[in-house]
Order: C-alpha cells, then structure tokens, then sequence
C-alpha cells in the first residue's frame, strides 16, 4: 500500500497529492510518469510525476478528475493509500542525460497548459538545481484554474503566465505567447511542451513556423504501461513507436497528433466527450471528424 | 469398458460455453481418473517422463491414482512441478508427454494432463499444500517476472532452501498466467491465485509494482540489496503489428491489449471499471494460442468473429485442442486470407478490411509451405474490430539498464538452455525473454533448469 501523505485541491478538480512510494522516488527522474490504482478493483490510470523527495520517498502527482477513476481518486484523504503506485515508467527527459556544459549553453523554453504545468515543474525544477534557467510559459484558460505558480516562479528563468481569456498575466492561448516572445526578441534553441494534445499540436506549428525544435509529452491511452499492450502506440516520422516505453517524450515535429486525439477517444464515454469538450473548449465540437 | 480409448472429459456445451466465461473444461471426476489411470502401463522406460519439460514422474503419479492415493500423487506431482493445475489445462500434451505414450501407437494415449489436472484439483479442494522441508540457508535469490518461468524457478530455489523474492511488474502475480490466458480456459481466483499461494507457502516472497530496469536495476539488486543471483523471466514483450495502412485506426488492438483488459483487469465482467470494445464484428489476425483466445473472449463478449490467417488449417500453429473448441463454439475461420490494409470511416473508425487471398507455394526457411498473394483477389471483409495476434518482440527495459547482458539479433537475452546462465555473471534468465513467444510448460522448463543452474552457481 501506498500511503498519501499530503493532498490538497489546487483548483477546481485538479488535485495535488504526495504519496510514499520508495522505490519509485529513488530512481525517478523528470519526464517519467507513474501509474496508479485506488482500489483492488480499480482501473490502472497513468500520471505523470509533478515532483519528488529522494530522501522521504515521495511522489507528488497532480490530476484533473475526467472520468469516473479520477473522480474516485479525488475522495482519497491523507492517510489513505493507494492499492497499486508503480515506476518510474518511460524514458527520462532527454536533457537529463545531455552534458551539463553543453546543456548550460542552450536557451530553453518550456511551454504548460492547463494540468501540463505539473509535469513541467521537475524538469524546470532539475535544471534550476543544475545552475540553469529556463524560460517557462504556463497557459490556461482563466486565472482560477492556474496552478502551481509560485513553485514555478521559484524555478523557472523568467515566468510567463498567460490566460485565454486575458484575466491575469498575457492575454491569449500559449501559441500567442510563443509569438510575442520571440518578437520581443528572446531566441530559443529548444523548446518543450507539455499539456492537452490539441494545445501540443498548435505549439508545434507555431515552433516549426519560427524553427524551434520541439520536445512533446504524449500521454495516450496505456494498459500497463511496461510496453506489452500496445495501446499507447502512436506515429512518429511515420513509424509506430510504443509512448510508454519509447517515450513519452517524443519530437513533436514528427508527432502524427490527429491520429493521437483520435485514439484518445476510443474509450470516450458520452460523459468523458463532455468533459473533454469543457476543458479544451470547443475544440471538442464533433463536427471535425478528428475525434468520434 | 475399452482400453484403447481414454476417458471422455466432461465438457460445457459448446452453445452454452460461447455465451459466458466459465471454464469449457470440467475435468474428471475421481472415479473417471481412476478409471483412465488404468490405461497406463507403467513403462519401466518412460517415454512420457523425456517428453515432459520438468520431467515428473507420471508413471509414479499415475500409480498413486490406480491406488485412489491422490495426496500422494499430488506430492509426486509438486517435486517437479510448481503449477500442476495449470499445466494439466494448457500444456500441449498431444506433443509432449502424450505424444510419446505408448498407448498412443494403438489407441489413445493415456490422458495424462487430465489426470495432472485432477490431482491438482482435489488436492487444491482438499487443502493439501506442497511439502517443503530444506532448511533455509540464508543465501537470497531474486527472480523477475512471476510469470510461469519466475514461479518455477523461485519454488524450486525455495526448495532447495534459498531465500526468495520475485519482482512483478503488474499488481498481481501470474505474469501470462494472469493477463495472457483467458479465464475460460484457465480459471484465475479458482486457480492460477491458488498456486501462487502455494508457491508462497514454500516461503517464496512476491513484491508487486517493481520494474526491473526502472524501478531499480538487476545491478542494484546486487549490490545494494543482497541478491546473490538473479533469474530474468520477465516474459515476452512488444506485441507485433503487420505494418499495414489503417493499423492506428480507432478499433485496431493488439492481442495482449484486448486480452490483458479482459483477464488481468477484468473487462468482461461489466462491474469492471477498464473499459474493452464490445465489437459487432471482429476479425483476429494470426493463426496461434493467443489468436484463438483473443477470438473466444471476442466471442463471448457478444461478437461475430473470424480467424483470419494466411496459411492453410494445417500450418496453425494454435493447438488442435484450441482449434476444435473455437470451431465448436462458432468461431469463423478465415484460411489463406491476409489482410492489407484496414478500412475506417471518415471518423477514424474502423470499418473495414481489404484482405487479399493466399496460396501455398514451395516451403520456406520454417519448413512449412509458403503463403504467396493470388493476384486480382483482394476483397473487403465489412467489420468494426482488428485484433492483431502476431506474436511480440523482446521488450528492451532489462536488456538496455544491464551492463554486460548479451542479447542476439532479435534481442532476446541470451542464456544457455542447459542452466540459464547469460553473459553476466550471477544472472540467469529463461522462458519467453530467451526464446521469445512459446508456452507456459517451456517457460517452466527453463525456470527449473536455471534453478538447477543458480544452486550449482551459489554452491561453489
């Protein structure tokens, strides 16, 4: 069992919660994930890794309640544990195994929207404990439903939040953002974005545009996460590569995104479609044929 | 009553069987064993005992059955073998031990994994564990993968007195025993739990939820916690696709995923909270064990389905055994037929497939004659399901964070059959890992003879 020691509701259905688990905070490192079941009966759903203590052998995972496992999960308190807490499964951050020196010299700049932010945070986090700043860009949809902010700010180079509908920070959609810096001058060598597919989409058509090469985090429909399913396979530069094993992290410029948004909806229930469609907005309208 | 014919196993009704998950095989019942235990004439040179992977004594067992001594067959059954009620369901006897019977060359050969099974059984309801007596010497031992090969090999370790902890990936012990094979076929509360509860007994310890090359490494286990030796049985690995158009399309699944949400996560029971597509119309591509059980658990989960394999009936590779039962219970077989491409709608959704049709030229490098395209005869099989069941390939997460272990070309770990050992020294490895995809009884052969191997290993 998998004790929870710590939760708390960031936002509006999206929760952080640190939770003992040795093994997985001894030999994690950024850009890996987890993969968690609540109950002997539960369904094994994949998160990713907001943070970790090394020392006291905790994992801090961020969610969003989306289906009615999340939902579940959401009613833990600290104190409960989680039945199942498996990894650290795929493939570290590429740069963590890049040379330090060579890494220093790169003007990096990350891009969160919406949930991705937690996922960003130990990556920009690890480099900051590396002597490097990166420039971070966390996105969402309206002030309340920002989060992990000062954490952020404690970590990143420069921080730049911006809300789609212009009520706190920039004004726009991360895409804009991208824009404007690069505008205002700033250059970027490599640039990594992590959030909804959709949004990951429109980041690699905005980098590609201005020839940023872009690291993507997928995070595909996954049984076991340990490369024996098959689910989460998705194409990239038109070969099928496996996200749990290969990845998730994947050359976003080579990322067949409309076959992965499609495959996400295979499970999709009416319910879950909606929900979708809440949070990504009218993106989710059905009428594009990408999804179902 | 007949003595060159075995005594019929009961069976479900074929009708009845298609329509749930209850096991299709009711086995013998004491006085049907006894009675089949008869047939065999207790060869003073067994050839049925060189045809077994893990060598039981069948002769000695089936001599305690004539007597009604089933306990006693039981523990002349568990000196060999760790999963008896298991084998005696999924071994392919036909080619092993009851290949070689010489009742065989007559008449039938003696039942011999209906009787292993009955044992079991009994023994299983009757509360009779596995006798284990050695003295433990204190020397750890850590086994990958508590699949068939990891179990054998970590309850013949106990056995012999070695401290034991098995590393599973999944969050239940069993490895293909668990996900892979359908409850129909090999039952798993009833079962598979039961005989990992009694490998347990023989103080073997199971620590779920560890990646082995991610959780910690096989060198960390070593040097930091104690291991002595490890065994790698951590299974076959990436399921295979055709590389065909479509492939990616919504409705596509491989075997192991179809198979490991209905088994392991138990999808066919509705109160499951992992979903599984409930197709109308499903088509498994491949022609082996897991096509045909991929293809039964489509069947029983409401669908029309078909086989559809490239070669002819004879080159199956599934066992006759399956064949039968899936034929019995109204499974389609689509022979000589390969598929080119998969069809969807304008959603990404699958509707389709274009298969072309096959004839069987001269024999290929497996020996067996090879399926060449008929021109012009492609065709369009209207559907909403595709389960790949083409085999996998080695999963890489051991073999990439082990400094110093060999693998050959199709990077399957390289170890010697005779006792396990790799290119490293301490490590053993066996079953699926080595040899790539086969069955639950040559798993359980390598795992007995690795454990042969780290005794012979820690005892110098």
């Amino acid at each position: 069992m998998y004790k929870i020691v710590k939760k708390q509701e960031l936002t509006t259905n999206i929760y952080l919660m640190e939770v003992e688990a040795k093994r997985v905070a001894k030999s994690c490192l950024p850009g890996q994930f987890v993969i968690v079941r609540m109950d002997e009966n539960g369904e094994r759903i994949p998160l990713t890794i907001c943070d970790y203590n090394r020392e006291q052998g905790t994992i801090t995972i961020v969610f969003q309640t989306i289906g009615a496992g999340t939902k579940m999960m959401a009613k833990l308190e600290e104190g409960d544990s989680f039945h199942d807490f498996v990894g650290p499964l795929g493939c570290p951050s590429e740069f963590c195994k890049e040379d330090i020196e060579t890494l220093k010299k790169k003007r990096i700049l990350f891009v969160a929207g919406g949930v991705g932010a937690a996922p960003v945070y130990p990556q920009v986090k690890w480099l900051h404990e590396q002597g490097i700043a990166a420039d971070v860009i966390v996105g969402s949809k309206t002030q309340s439903l920002l989060i992990l902010e000062k954490e952020m700010e404690a970590v990143a180079g420069n921080l730049y939040v911006t809300t789609d509908d212009g009520s706190y920070g920039r004004s726009g959609m991360v895409t804009k953002a991208i824009e404007d810096l690069v505008g205002e001058g700033k250059q970027y060598d490599v640039c990594v974005a992590i959030g909804p597919m959709i949004m990951m989409k429109f980041v690699c058509l905005t980098t590609k545009k201005l020839e940023i090469p872009t690291v993507v985090s997928l995070n595909p429909i996954m049984v076991d996460g340990t490369g024996m399913c098959g689910a989460c396979r998705v194409t990239v530069g038109g070969k099928i590569r496996f996200a749990c094993v290969d990845g998730p992290e994947f050359d976003g410029h080579q990322v067949n995104f409309d076959e992965a948004m499609r495959r996400q909806t295979i499970y999709k229930t009416a319910e879950g479609r909606a929900l979708l469609q809440l949070e990504e907005g009218d993106t989710h309208h059905g009428n594009c044929g990408v999804c179902h | 009553m007949d003595v060159l014919t075995k005594v019929p196993v009961r069976e479900q009704e074929a009708q009845v069987r298609a329509k749930n998950f209850e096991e299709v095989c009711l086995g013998y019942n004491m006085e049907e064993a006894v009675a089949e235990s008869q047939r065999c004439i207790n060869c003073k040179n067994a050839q049925c005992v060189k045809g077994c992977p893990v060598a039981i004594d069948i002769p000695g067992f089936i001599s305690k059955v004539k007597t009604g001594d089933i306990a006693g067959a039981y523990q002349v059954i568990s000196e060999s073998s760790a999963l008896p009620a298991v084998c005696g369901r999924v071994c392919p006897q036909e080619t092993q031990c009851e290949g070689k019977c010489l009742r065989g060359i007559k008449g039938d050969p003696v039942s011999i994994g209906k009787l292993e099974r009955f044992v079991a059984d009994w023994a299983r309801e009757n509360g009779i564990k596995p006798q284990c007596n050695t003295a433990k010497n204190g020397k750890k031992v850590a086994v990958i993968g508590s699949g068939p090969a990891g179990l054998t090999c970590a309850g013949d370790l106990a056995r012999m007195g070695y401290d034991v902890t098995i590393f599973e990936a999944l969050h239940e012990a069993g490895g293909v025993l668990v996900y892979g094979i359908p409850e129909f076929r090999l039952p798993k509360k009833a079962v598979v739990a039961k005989e990992i509860e009694n490998v347990k007994a023989l103080g073997v310890k199971i620590e779920t939820n560890v990646i082995i090359g991610k959780s910690v490494t096989i060198d960390e286990l070593m040097e930091e916690e104690g291991f002595e030796a490890v065994f790698i049985g951590s299974g076959a690995g990436l399921p295979k696709f055709m590389g065909i158009p479509g492939e990616n399309n919504n409705g596509v699944f491989s075997a192991n995923e179809y198979l490991t949400r209905s088994n392991l996560m138990k999808a066919f029971d509705e109160n499951s909270t992992t979903p599984i597509m409930r197709g109308k119309k499903v088509a498994v591509v491949g022609g082996g064990n897991v096509a045909m059980d991929a293809a039964r658990t489509a069947l029983r989960l409401g669908a029309e389905v078909h086989i559809v394999y490239r070669r002819s009936e004879e080159e199956l590779p599934a066992r006759v055994e399956e064949v039968h039962h899936a034929k019995e219970e109204g499974i389609i077989f689509d022979l000589l037929t390969n598929p080119i491409e998969i069809l969807a709608d304008e959603k990404g959704w699958v509707n389709g497939m274009k298969c072309i049709r096959m004839q069987l030229g001269e024999p290929d490098d497996s020996g067996r004659r090879r399926p060449v395209e008929i021109e012009g005869s492609e065709f369009v099989m209207e559907l909403d399901t595709v389960i790949m069941a083409l085999g996998t390939s080695p999963n890489p997460l051991i073999s990439s964070t082990t400094a110093g272990l060999e693998v050959n070309k199709h990077r399957c770990i390289v170890a010697e059959e005779s006792d396990g050992k790799t290119s490293k020294a301490g490590v053993f490895a066996g079953g699926d890992a080595v040899t790539g995809a086969a069955t639950v009884i040559l798993a359980m052969g390598a795992g007995k003879a690795a454990a042969k191997g780290i005794d012979e290993y820690l005892s110098k």
